[in-house]
């Protein structure tokens, strides 16, 4: 028995070594990204300094406001977007921060978070625009953005480093790319699913192609436009996060150095911080997904200060509409 | 009686190869045989008709007979893959790009079926779209949008959404948008259809009235015949993808080019197609008044022919009154051997006379209320016939007949 199986073992690696091809994938995508790297150049040094422009202009901003001036905005925003409650659960969150001592990270967090999603909005919806109004732009497009989406987050660390070196602006391009998708997706999506008739009406009364899409396809698709947005901006969070191992900075750090040093309390507290921002960034992009038509930011608070129950004022004003 | 808009010859192919399918078209092969070989559908097939300003012309038809289609090929919604279509002698499907765009914006404008309402806008917004699309002034444009709510009767809800109005309120908007450019054409594609009954027979008086304010040249598609009777000055029948028939309501109904366009009238209710003058009969024994016509005269006519009843008119049909045996025999009574009486003494006084435009619907009750036929006369006042209660009921039931 055992000598027949040494025996097999043996036919199989014979084989093996004939039936065998090395593709030389891997050998491959380094060629291309050396060629890259070599011819260029001045490609990446121009979009090295776009993104290191902005994405440190807007870190430095966040840190130079003074806290309680980002709390009473954020809290204000979750009011006037959201509800009295949850403004007050956005101060308590922003105080627990504080209390983590982890303020000027979640900061440089919120500012390289915007940074990487204003960009992947910038080429992504466009690109899902394109994607709407072409098939064939749509049939090229897709495994692109399957690719992109499906490949270990990681991976993207590896080239952006090649290609920029480490810290914030490796970290900021690797998260363009692997937040993009979300916000391409929903734009085609959005304009594809907006009623024929409407875009009929659209072109009956005379609109050219970019009232159409301005008047019409945008207006209509705009909820599924902002879940677009909400998921980039999930995904840019996360992929932030992961981003402090090539250096990026933020509060991907404590958590990096909770696991790098086996320091349960920062990690988590690093994580924590993670979830608050997310959870403040969710529910503020996902409320101008909603097409409902609240009040605005001043009867809000009108409601809150005139009537002690503010339950009231929400009942009164439903009433109203 | 000018014509606004020529449709010639048009055809519509949609699928892989529509040239190919045109050929095949051309060699006389069927729909289904060009489906079936080439996966290419033939929606309008060798469409042509006029439509003459100033009235309502109805495209009807089954879903799939290529109604909608033809409606969307008269403002190139849709392209026909052959033929012409022409708006006050110019050829539509000639026109570029920018110059179809500017005639949509100035000369023909759309209702549709499902409102197509832009959701985000205002009443206000919807209704000032096409303007805004041509570029017109927000002052101006509000004005007229303002304007166009009003005559539908929706002026106090200009800032409302769409979501906060009723079916009936939303297809209100929707003519009120289309009515806001002031178009020289408007298409109406099923505008009614999504509507419950009773509010669908609101919009079509609406429209009538619209209409008889200001007199546009209206394209109205629908699958119902009630309602194409209803509003239509001339009918078109489109049966998958030909037009059957071009006529008015009447014409239609008294002639139905085949079973197909007779099939429509199963459930049709005639009572407003046809009128009292359409039904009238002269077989009724009918008195001419003259000297010496006298009342035993008349009474012998009628004992002759074996009639309850007759009709007095004069030497130019003018008509006069009714009589009966009855009543000729109580004026025969009181007179004397040698006297001739005078006729109208015999007349009948609860027998109402009716003019001859009176639709069906309204002669149900003095129909069925009078005891002798009724008179019918024109605008005159010549006699045209009579309707008795056997007549009208034969007409009313005539449709299940026919379908039967």
């Amino acid at each position: 028995m055992m000598h027949l199986l040494a025996d097999s073992s043996g036919l199989w690696n014979t084989l093996g070594s004939d039936l065998t091809i090395d593709l030389h994938i891997g050998e491959g995508f380094t060629a291309i990204v050396n060629f890259m790297q070599a011819h260029f150049d001045l490609f990446f040094t121009i979009v090295a300094a776009i993104i290191s422009f902005v994405a440190d202009h807007l870190t430095t901003f966040f840190n130079w406001l003074p806290a309680p001036v980002i709390f009473i905005a954020l809290a204000l925003l979750a009011l006037w977007r959201v509800s009295w409650q949850f403004a007050l659960f956005v101060l308590v969150a922003l105080y627990v921060v504080i209390g983590m001592d982890l303020w000027p990270e979640t900061m440089d967090t919120l500012g390289l978070v915007l940074a990487a999603t204003l960009a992947a909005l910038g080429v992504g919806l466009p690109l899902g625009v394109l994607m709407a109004k072409s098939d064939a732009v749509r049939a090229v497009a897709r495994p692109i953005l399957d690719f992109m989406q499906t490949l270990p987050a990681f991976v993207y660390l590896i080239p952006a480093v090649i290609f920029f070196g480490t810290g914030r602006v490796p970290g900021v391009i690797a998260t363009v790319i692997f937040s993009m998708p979300p916000a391409v997706r929903l734009m085609n999506i959005g304009i594809r699913h907006v009623p024929v008739e409407n875009v009929e009406a659209g072109k009956a009364f005379g609109c050219n192609g970019l009232q159409l899409l301005w008047r019409v396809e945008l207006p209509l698709a705009l909820p599924s436009i902002m879940a677009g947005i909400n998921q980039t901006i999930m995904l840019a969070l996360s992929m932030v996060v992961i981003a402090s191992m090539i250096g990026a900075g933020g509060l991907g750090d404590p958590v990096l150095a909770g696991i790098q040093q086996l320091r349960l309390g920062i990690g988590f507290q690093g994580g924590l911080g993670v979830v608050i921002l997310a959870i403040i960034l969710d529910r503020l992009t996902q409320s101008f997904g909603d097409r409902k038509r609240g009040d605005g930011l001043f009867t809000r608070l009108k409601a809150l200060f005139t009537r002690s129950a503010s339950d009231d004022g929400n009942t009164h004003s439903k009433k109203a509409a | 009686m000018t014509t606004k808009l020529s449709v010639k010859n048009v055809y519509k192919v949609f699928g892989p190869d529509p040239k190919d399918a045109m050929k095949r078209v051309k060699r006389g092969e069927t729909k289904d045989q060009i489906f079936a070989e080439t996966g290419a559908t033939v929606g309008v097939s060798d469409a042509s008709f006029d439509i003459h300003s100033g009235e309502i012309f109805v495209i009807m038809g089954l879903s799939g007979s290529g109604k909608s289609t033809m409606v969307r090929m008269l403002n190139r919604l849709i392209d026909p893959t052959s033929g012409s279509v022409s708006i006050d002698g110019q050829d539509i499907t000639q026109m570029t790009r920018h110059e179809l765009i500017e005639l949509r914006r100035r000369d023909i404008s759309m209702v549709f079926q499902s409102f197509a309402l832009m959701p985000h806008q205002t009443v206000l917004e919807n209704t000032a779209f096409g303007l805004a699309a041509a570029g017109v002034a927000r002052g101006e444009r509000e004005q007229r949008a303002q304007a166009a709510l009003e005559s539908v009767g929706l002026g106090a809800n200009s800032n409302s959404f769409p979501d906060e109005l009723s079916g009936g309120m939303k297809q209100r908007v929707g003519l009120a948008r289309a009515l806001a450019v002031d178009p020289g054409i408007l298409l109406m594609d099923e505008a009614f259809s999504a509507l419950d009954p009773l509010i669908r027979t609101e919009m079509q008086d609406e429209l009538l009235r619209l209409q008889s304010e200001h007199t546009r040249t209206v394209v109205f598609i629908t699958h119902d015949l009630d309602e194409a009777m209803r509003v239509g000055d001339r009918i078109a029948i489109m049966q998958s993808g030909r037009v059957v028939q071009v006529g008015t309501p009447e014409e239609i109904v008294r002639s139905p080019a085949n079973d197909y366009v007779r099939s429509f009238f199963r459930d049709v209710n005639v009572s407003h197609v046809f009128t009292a003058g359409d039904v009238a009969r002269r077989d009724q024994v009918t008195v001419i008044e003259r000297a010496g016509v006298s009342v035993r005269a008349a009474l012998e006519l009628l004992k002759r022919y074996d009639r309850p009843a007759g009709v007095v008119h004069d030497r130019d049909r003018k008509y006069l009154g009714t009589v009966s045996v009855d009543s000729l025999l109580g004026c025969v009574k009181g007179l004397g051997r040698r006297d001739e009486g005078k006729i109208e003494a015999a007349f009948l006084h609860d027998v109402p006379v009716i003019d001859k435009s009176t639709p069906l619907n309204d002669l149900l009750e003095p129909v069925a209320e009078s005891p002798y036929p009724v008179p019918v006369v024109d605008e005159n006042g010549r006699y045209c016939g009579t309707i008795s209660r056997a007549i009208l009921l034969l007409t009313l039931n005539r449709s299940e007949e026919e379908a039967a």
